[in-house]
C-alpha cells in the first residue's frame, strides 16, 4: 500500500535508504493483529504462552592462542605437567545477567552495538555455548541462522538444499515438493543455472541467501537470525522480511540480530537493547530502538 | 472514623493483588507450567535413536552427496574411486611381495594381499574421516539440529561404499588369478555386515574424541598404521605367531581386525582353510561388532550437548 510506494521510489537508492527518513511507524505494515496492539508487546490474542525463557543468563568465553604468543613447545610441556593455566587463555565475560521471556508469535530484534554480545546470546538460546550461570527454557529446538553458518561448500547448491531439508528433518517427498519454492525464494537461479554449482563459488551474499531460504522453508518455533538478511539484495531482503513475518504468524517467534534499524523496524514489534553484555532496554520496537538512535546519535 | 473502618476491608483485597502481579512468575516455574525444557539438553538414548531413525535419508543421502563430491577437482574424476585402491595394492605388492618377499609361502598372494588391503582401509578410513566427522562439518553442525551420530555414520556408510567399489575392482583380480566362484562367497555378506556394525562403532567413539581434542586426528594415522602392521596384511600372520607363547598368540588371534580380514580371504579366496583361521571366528566377529557397536554408540551419545560448541 502507501509502503509498497515508499518502498519501489527508495529503490534506486537503496543504499541511502537504509539510513533514510524512516518509515513513521513500523506497525503499519503488520497485520491488523498488530496494529489492534499499540504497545506492541504482547501482541497476540488469548493466552501468553512462552516459547523462549532466559533466566539469568550469564555466558564466558574462553579464548584460545589471545595474549603475546610467546609459547613454546617446552613452556606448554612444563604448563602440562604443572597443570597451570596458560597465559593464552583469555576469559571474556559476554553475556551478563540477561533476563527476558519471549512469547508466541513475537517477532524480537536484538540491537546494540559491534561487541554488545548480541550473537553470544543468541549462540546460548541456540544451546551451541553452555551457560555458564543462569538458564535458557525453549520449547523445542531453537534454529540459529548466522552468516557464518556454511553449509557444505564443496556440495552444489541443489545438494545442500536437498541435504539441508533432510537434515531439518523434512520426509523425501516433502524436500522434493518444496525444492522448486525454496530455489525460486533464494533467487540464486535469476543469472544462470547457479545452484547446480558447488557453493564455494557462490558470492557471500548468494551463499547467505540459499542459506536462510533452506533454513525457512520449515516452520521453526523459534527462528533466531543473524544478521543473515544484510548481505542479501533489496528484493531479497524484501522477500526475506515478508517470510519472516509469515512464520510470525505460524505461530512461531522470531529472533533477529540486525545493525540495520529499518529491518528491526519493519519485522520486529519488540526489541532488546544489549550493551556490554547486559540488557538496557526492553519493549516496543519504536521506543527501544528510538532511544538507541538518541544514544548512537 | 468512617475513613478508618473504610480502610481496612478496602485494603487487604487491594494490596494481595498486587504483590502477585508486580512478582513474576519465577522462571523455573513458568518454564515447567508451559512444557518448556533447557535448552541443549540431551534426549535420552531411545528418543536419540528414534530421532537418529528418522535421519536415515539424511544420512544415506549426505553420503552419496559426500561421495560424489570427493574427486570433483581431479581431471581424471570419478575414475579415482577404482584408482586408488589399485594403485595402493600396486604399492604394497611391490614393497612387500617384490622387495620384501612376505608373500613367499603364502599360495594366491595378490588375492591375499587386496583382501586384505581393502578390507583393513575401510576400517582405517572410517577411524579417520570418523575422527574429522564434527568438525569438519561444524558449519553444519552449528546451523541445523539433528542427531549429530548422523555425520560419523554417514563417514562410515561413505566408506562402505568405497569398499564395495574396491570389492569390484577385486572381483576382477581374483577372476584373473584364476580364483573360482564358490558359494562360500555369499559369507562374505555377513562378514561385510559386522564388520560395518564394527567400524560405525569405532567411527562414533573416534568422532567424539575428535572434537573435543583436535590434535587426536593428527595421531590416528599413525595408530591405524601400527595396527595394520601387526594384523598380517602383507603376510601370513599364522607362520610368525606359531612359535609365539599362547598369550601373545591369543592376543594376535582375537585383533578385530584380524578376525575380518581373516573372514573375507576364507569367504573369497579357496585356498584359504578353515584351520587357518583363529578359532571361533564368528563368534569373535560379531561379538566384536556387538561391543564396539553398542559402546560407541552410547559413548558418542552421552556427549551430544557438546557438540559443534565453542
Amino acid at each position: 500500500m502507501a509502503e509498497e510506494s515508499a518502498r519501489t521510489s527508495a529503490g534506486p537508492s537503496a543504499g541511502a535508504a537504509d539510513e533514510a527518513p524512516r518509515v513513521p511507524d513500523g506497525t503499519s505494515l503488520e497485520s491488523p493483529l498488530d496494529a489492534a496492539r499499540p504497545d506492541g508487546i504482547p501482541r497476540i490474542e488469548g493466552p501468553l504462552v512462552p516459547t523462549v525463557i532466559v533466566d539469568g543468563l550469564h555466558v564466558v568465553y574462553k579464548i584460545y592462542g589471545a595474549g603475546t604468543g610467546r609459547g613454546n613447545a617446552t613452556a606448554a610441556l612444563h604448563r602440562l605437567v604443572s597443570r597451570k593455566a596458560s597465559p593464552n587463555v583469555h576469559t571474556v565475560h559476554a553475556v551478563k545477567g540477561v533476563t527476558f521471556t519471549a512469547y508466541r508469535g513475537q517477532a524480537i530484534g536484538i540491537i546494540g552495538s559491534n561487541g554488545s554480545g548480541k550473537s553470544t546470546l543468541l549462540k546460548a538460546i541456540a544451546g551451541l555455548l553452555p551457560a555458564d550461570r543462569g538458564r535458557v527454557y525453549t520449547d523445542g529446538q531453537p534454529s540459529l541462522l548466522g552468516v557464518n553458518a556454511a553449509l557444505m561448500n564443496d556440495l552444489t547448491g541443489e545438494r545442500n538444499v536437498i541435504l539441508g531439508g533432510l537434515a531439518m528433518g523434512m520426509s523425501q517427498e516433502e524436500v522434493r515438493s518444496r525444492y522448486q519454492g525454496i530455489v525460486d525464494f533464494s533467487g540464486i537461479n535469476e543469472k544462470g543455472d547457479f545452484i547446480s554449482l558447488p557453493m564455494r563459488t557462490y558470492s557471500s551474499g548468494m551463499a547467505a541467501r540459499l542459506r536462510f531460504s533452506i533454513a525457512a522453508a520449515k516452520n521453526h518455533d523459534v527462528l533466531m537470525i543473524d544478521e543473515a538478511l544484510a548481505t542479501g539484495d533489496r528484493a531479497f531482503q524484501k522477500r526475506s522480511e515478508d517470510r519472516i513475518r509469515e512464520l510470525r504468524k505460524e505461530a512461531g517467534t522470531v529472533f533477529l540480530v540486525s545493525h540495520n534499524n529499518k529491518s528491526i523496524r519493519d519485522t520486529c514489534d519488540r526489541v532488546l537493547w544489549l550493551e556490554k553484555g547486559e540488557l538496557l532496554m526492553d519493549g516496543p520496537t519504536e521506543e527501544v530502538v528510538a532511544a538507541y538512535e538518541e544514544s548512537s546519535g | 472514623m468512617s475513613v478508618a473502618s473504610a480502610a481496612p476491608p478496602v485494603r487487604p483485597p487491594a494490596r494481595s493483588p498486587a504483590p502477585a502481579m508486580d512478582r513474576p512468575v519465577p522462571p523455573a516455574v513458568l518454564a515447567a507450567a508451559h512444557g518448556l525444557t533447557v535448552c541443549g539438553a540431551r534426549p535420552g538414548i531411545v528418543e536419540y535413536t528414534r530421532r537418529l531413525w528418522a535421519r536415515r535419508h539424511f544420512v544415506t543421502a549426505f553420503a552419496a552427496a559426500r561421495q560424489e563430491a570427493l574427486y570433483t577437482e581431479a581431471r581424471l574424476g570419478q575414475l579415482w574411486q577404482v584408482l586408488t585402491p589399485l594403485l595402493n595394492a600396486a604399492v604394497y605388492f611391490l614393497i612387500f611381495g617384490m622387495l620384501l618377499g612376505a608373500g613367499r609361502g603364502v599360495p594366491d598372494y595378490i588375492p591375499f594381499l587386496c583382501t586384505g588391503i581393502f578390507v583393513f582401509t575401510f576400517t582405517q578410513t572410517a577411524v579417520q574421516t570418523g575422527a574429522r566427522s564434527l568438525t569438519d562439518n561444524v558449519g553444519l553442525v552449528r546451523a541445523l539440529h539433528f542427531p549429530r551420530a548422523c555425520l560419523p555414520i554417514a563417514a562410515t556408510l561413505l566408506q562402505l561404499r568405497q569398499l564395495l567399489l574396491s570389492l569390484g575392482v577385486l572381483t576382477v583380480i581374483l577372476v584373473a588369478e584364476g580364483i573360482p566362484f564358490t558359494t562360500r562367497w555369499l559369507l562374505a555378506v555377513p562378514a561385510l555386515f559386522l564388520l560395518t556394525v564394527f567400524n560405525t562403532g569405532l567411527a562414533l567413539a573416534m568422532a567424539r574424541i575428535g572434537a573435543r581434542t583436535t590434535d587426536f586426528a593428527q595421531v590416528l594415522p599413525f595408530v591405524t598404521r601400527t595396527w595394520m602392521y601387526v594384523s598380517g596384511i602383507f603376510y601370513d600372520l599364522s607362520r610368525i605367531s606359531s612359535g609365539a607363547p599362547h598369550a601373545v598368540v591369543l592376543l594376535l588371534d582375537v585383533n578385530p581386525a584380524l578376525v575380518y580380514v581373516g573372514l573375507m580371504r576364507f569367504a573369497l579366496i579357496d585356498s584359504v582353510t578353515r584351520e587357518q583361521l583363529p578359532p571361533h571366528i564368528w563368534p569373535l566377529a560379531a561379538g566384536w561388532a556387538a561391543v564396539a557397536g553398542c559402546a560407541g554408540y552410547a559413548f558418542f551419545w552421552s556427549s551430544e550437548e557438546e557438540y559443534g560448541r565453542g
